[in-house]
């Protein structure tokens, strides 16, 4: 049986944590509850919802600066920044549709997963935009980090270990989040029939060109349809028509770019960067693999001669959504060597519990970065209550 | 000066230092180990002048392995180390101790790989910033911070202090922009941290070690983020008639949902300081200039201009020049990244670097002309205005003794005042000694000892970088 607690406030959720540490009663974290599916199986008593802790608690539009509460619903957030012209920088996803799971994504959960869609190529990561933060350790200890400048050198940066630590070396309580202005207009180009390889060197050229790549990303042939590589730009209207022409030139040789605007483009970007074109058949595991641009058709290339993948690249190629059958060890020898080739790593992002028990879902670590990473576990909860056994065991 | 504390030398170490000097000659050829008093003397300060400790001894290892055994040695032999860039530091982030042998990289300055298709170099950790940028602009790339020392700064340093620059408010601060690093952790160690990929596997510890200051490891090499260069670029001179109202033009500029890639603030005496020196067509009839840079093809700068030009109106602006050509748009940036370097032409000074959230640029630039009034002093303020980066200079002559000591306390009163608003004590210089003590201004115990605790991690006998970052009191992690 699973208890679950929702704390309303800070000092509730680090009594809840104090309590839980004199018992010794481990606790999974959950923002929304929108990817169960992700990372390994958290075997606790006790679920924490940071859902209670809910509200913008700074927003300076002049100062391109948003805090809120780490349960903050993400649309909310959105919605306040859409409002005066400005946006995440980094594109933030939304898992629902890869994990079939309802609820609501949460700003904190975002920030704890270090979760970023295609712009990223040229925003920066999740991680590059978070600028403060505010978390209960496993000591039960309120600890901030950072604040709402962007600028800001001052001791170590916690904030940045933080993001993408999932909830194990602290539950978020707050974010502070750098903020973009919205495009004035968004224009993407698409290339049609291009294989893998063509298209990441297509989509490397255009990336390595002046012209400001905010989206790159290849779609496999689905459906009937032909392999599409996506270039997008944004911007003034002024700058965007000219920087479309000028990078027509340049891609000229691998072949004609054909618009694609409006509502379409939108959800095209909104699927590639929520997993949604992988996501049936729901039986597939699926993988993310972080490579070397250069290096992502080559790699999947390599997978594909022992397993049937569906392949989608984004980032010019830095990031490969892999989905595969379910069978045997759902290809993590053959997919992490071939990451490991291409200068990267994979991530097992989608298969079933049991699965995810079995093959480990983050990179496994060299020995003396495994061994440095439990020290500072160790820093922040001695005595491994936050999301134990969530990245590696024993971690 | 001198009201910063330096921990009493060990004297078990000085005592030892014949055979420490014998076992680091026994790992490094004669040529990468500096013993003799002249030559230390070379390495006691860095640009924190202002405080001097001569090192034990200098280590100029040649390459990661030579640095692995040089630490190895001194952390079994429980010897302080305190590792060097190129000893630019203006908060004595590399000033050494008598008790300490110093680790320096300026011998590791190759540059092992640049991939323009991948967007990526691979260098040692010795190679200057501007070097960077240099061998891969004939490719039409750049690496983007780029802080006023950049000829002389390395990256080892530029990443031990996640400097920025001018153009930072576009392209980010070191952080942004290192994709990996090779890592000697005290013990010797060599960890490989990130690398050609866009993300790092498991916990983010090249953002930890990025503006650690030298206290969990010693950077031999990095893999920095190239970019390629906008079609062109050129900075717009904006002088105004109060701040305040170049920092409302500042504010309308981003609402506007314009980014330029630099948004520079000077005051008054800066602009004087820096005209003399840079003879930069600076106009010398406003209270406030701001260079504004934008980037693209000239129909792109001329539209962002333009739009630029009309909210400057709108706050009052009194003269806008433009820059004409390549020699004047570098004649508009001398004058800038020398302000420090001018400032020393007439006067001595301090330079402090605390952020503030903008909105509050007015009040904090009355209060810090109040603040230096009140020790009997001038100051010259330089700032980076879209991040809210601000660079007070406090002018004092250097052979006045009490004129000292009272710039070190405006210093200090400015940079709590940053804090009081709602920033942060420091921007991209670091901590090192100079801020060490002020620590406590922004961070409570719990927020320390969460920090100390991490670095314990990395370090838990203090040997790294000892007397630096952390107020000497209350170390017990």
């Amino acid at each position: 049986m699973i208890v679950v607690r929702r704390p309303q406030d800070e000092e509730e959720l680090a009594s809840l944590v104090r309590e839980a540490s004199g018992h010794g009663a481990p606790l999974a974290i959950e923002g929304g509850g929108t990817r169960k599916g992700l990372g390994r199986p958290v075997n606790a008593g006790i679920t924490v919802s940071v859902g209670g802790l809910n509200g913008i608690t700074l927003y300076e539009p002049a100062e391109m600066v948003i805090g809120a509460r780490a349960g903050t619903p993400l649309a909310e957030i959105e919605a306040a920044l859409a409002e005066k012209g400005q946006m995440l920088g980094f594109e933030p996803p939304d898992f629902r549709r890869l994990y079939g799971t309802d609820g609501t994504p949460t700003i904190g959960a975002i920030a704890a997963g270090n979760l970023s869609g295609s712009r990223r190529l040229w925003g920066g990561a999740c991680r590059d935009s978070l600028i403060g933060v505010r978390f209960v350790n496993g000591l039960g200890e309120i600890v901030k980090s950072g604040g709402r400048v962007m600028k800001n050198v001052t001791g170590l940066d916690l904030v940045k270990l933080q993001s993408g630590a999932w909830g194990t070396l602290g539950v978020l309580t707050e974010v502070i989040f750098k903020v973009v202005p919205r495009p004035e207009v968004t224009q993407t180009l698409v290339l049609e029939g291009l294989s893998e390889a063509r298209a990441v060197e297509a989509m490397s050229a255009a990336v390595g060109s002046p012209f400001e790549i905010t989206g790159a990303a290849h779609l496999p042939a689905l459906a009937g349809a032909p392999a599409r590589t996506l270039l997008r730009i944004e911007g003034f209207a002024f700058s965007v028509e000219y920087r479309a022409g000028a990078l027509a030139g340049l891609l000229k040789s691998f072949g004609a770019l054909v618009r694609l605007d409006g509502p379409a483009a939108a959800a095209l970007w909104r699927d590639i960067s929520d997993g949604a074109i992988l996501a049936e058949p729901r039986d597939r595991a699926v993988w993310r693999l972080s490579v070397k641009p250069g290096a992502a058709a080559a790699a999947v290339a390599a997978i594909r001669a022992s397993r049937d993948v569906t392949a989608l690249f984004d980032w010019a190629g830095g990031l490969v959504w892999l989905a595969t059958p379910e069978t045997g060890d759902a290809g993590a020898a053959v997919i992490r060597r071939a990451a490991r080739e291409a200068n990267g790593y994979a991530t097992l992002v989608r298969a079933s519990d049991g699965l995810r028990a079995e093959v480990p879902v983050f990179e496994p670590e060299p020995a003396p970065i495994a061994a440095l990473n439990r020290r500072i576990k160790a820093s922040f909860d001695p005595e491994g209550l936050l999301n134990p056994g969530k990245m590696h065991a024993g971690l | 000066m001198g009201a910063i504390a330096f921990p009493t030398p060990q004297a078990d170490i000085l005592a030892r230092r014949e055979s420490i000097v014998a076992g680091l000659a026994a790992l490094l050829p004669p040529e990468c180990l500096i013993t003799s008093e002249d030559e230390r003397r070379a390495y006691e300060t860095d640009a924190f002048t202002a405080y001097r400790r001569v090192p034990m001894a200098v280590a100029l290892p040649r390459n990661t392995a030579e640095v692995s055994a040089v630490l190895a040695y001194c952390h079994a032999e429980g010897v302080p180390v305190v590792p060097r860039g190129a000893g630019t530091s203006l908060a004595g982030g590399a000033i050494p101790q008598e008790d300490a042998v110093v680790i320096g990289v300026s011998k590791m300055n190759r540059i092992l790989e640049i991939d323009y298709a991948n967007r990526f170099a691979r260098v040692e950790a010795g190679v200057t910033n501007l070097a960077i940028t240099n061998t891969v602009s004939a490719e039409g790339f750049f690496y983007a911070p780029d802080p006023s020392s950049q000829l002389a700064c390395t990256i080892g340093g530029n990443i031990g202090m996640n400097s920025g620059g001018a153009h930072c408010l576009k392209y980010g601060v070191t952080t942004n922009n290192i994709l990996g690093v090779t890592l000697v952790l005290v013990d010797g160690t060599v960890v490989e941290i990130g690398g050609a990929a866009m993300d790092a596997p498991g916990y983010d510890l090249l953002g930890l070690v990025c503006g650690s200051e030298g206290q969990l490891g010693i950077i031999t090499e990095a893999t920095v983020r190239i970019l390629r260069m906008a079609e062109g670029a050129r900075p717009v001179l904006f002088g105004f008639p109060t701040s305040e109202q170049a920092g409302e033009a500042v504010a309308a500029i981003i609402a506007a949902g314009i980014v330029p890639v630099a948004m520079e603030f000077m005051d008054k005496p800066a602009i004087e300081i820096c005209e003399a020196f840079a003879k930069a067509g600076y106009p010398m009839d406003v209270e406030a200039l701001l260079i504004i840079e934008v980037e693209g093809s000239e129909t792109e700068m001329d539209a962002t201009l333009a739009r630029i030009v009309a909210i400057a109106r709108e706050h009052g602006v009194k003269t806008v020049r433009e820059s004409k050509s390549a020699m004047e748009t570098a004649a508009i940036w001398k004058g800038r990244k020398s302000a420090f370097g001018a400032t020393g032409r007439i006067a001595d000074y301090i330079c402090m670097d605390g952020t503030i959230p903008t909105g509050q640029l007015p009040y904090v630039l009355r209060r810090i002309d109040e603040i230096v009034k009140h020790y009997g002093l001038r100051v010259a303020n330089v700032f980076h205005a879209g991040d809210g980066n601000l660079h007070p200079l406090i002018l004092y002559n250097v052979n006045d003794p009490g004129e000292a000591e009272k710039a070190e306390e405006a210093g200090n009163d400015i940079l709590k005042l940053c804090v009081e608003v709602g920033g942060c004590l420091t921007g991209e210089h670091g901590v090192g000694i100079e801020k060490r003590d002020l620590m406590h201004h922004q961070f409570n115990r719990v927020d320390l000892q969460q920090q100390l605790r991490v670095r314990a991690a990395f370090d838990a006998q203090w040997i790294l970088n000892p007397a630096k970052v952390f107020p000497l009191d209350g170390r017990a992690a």
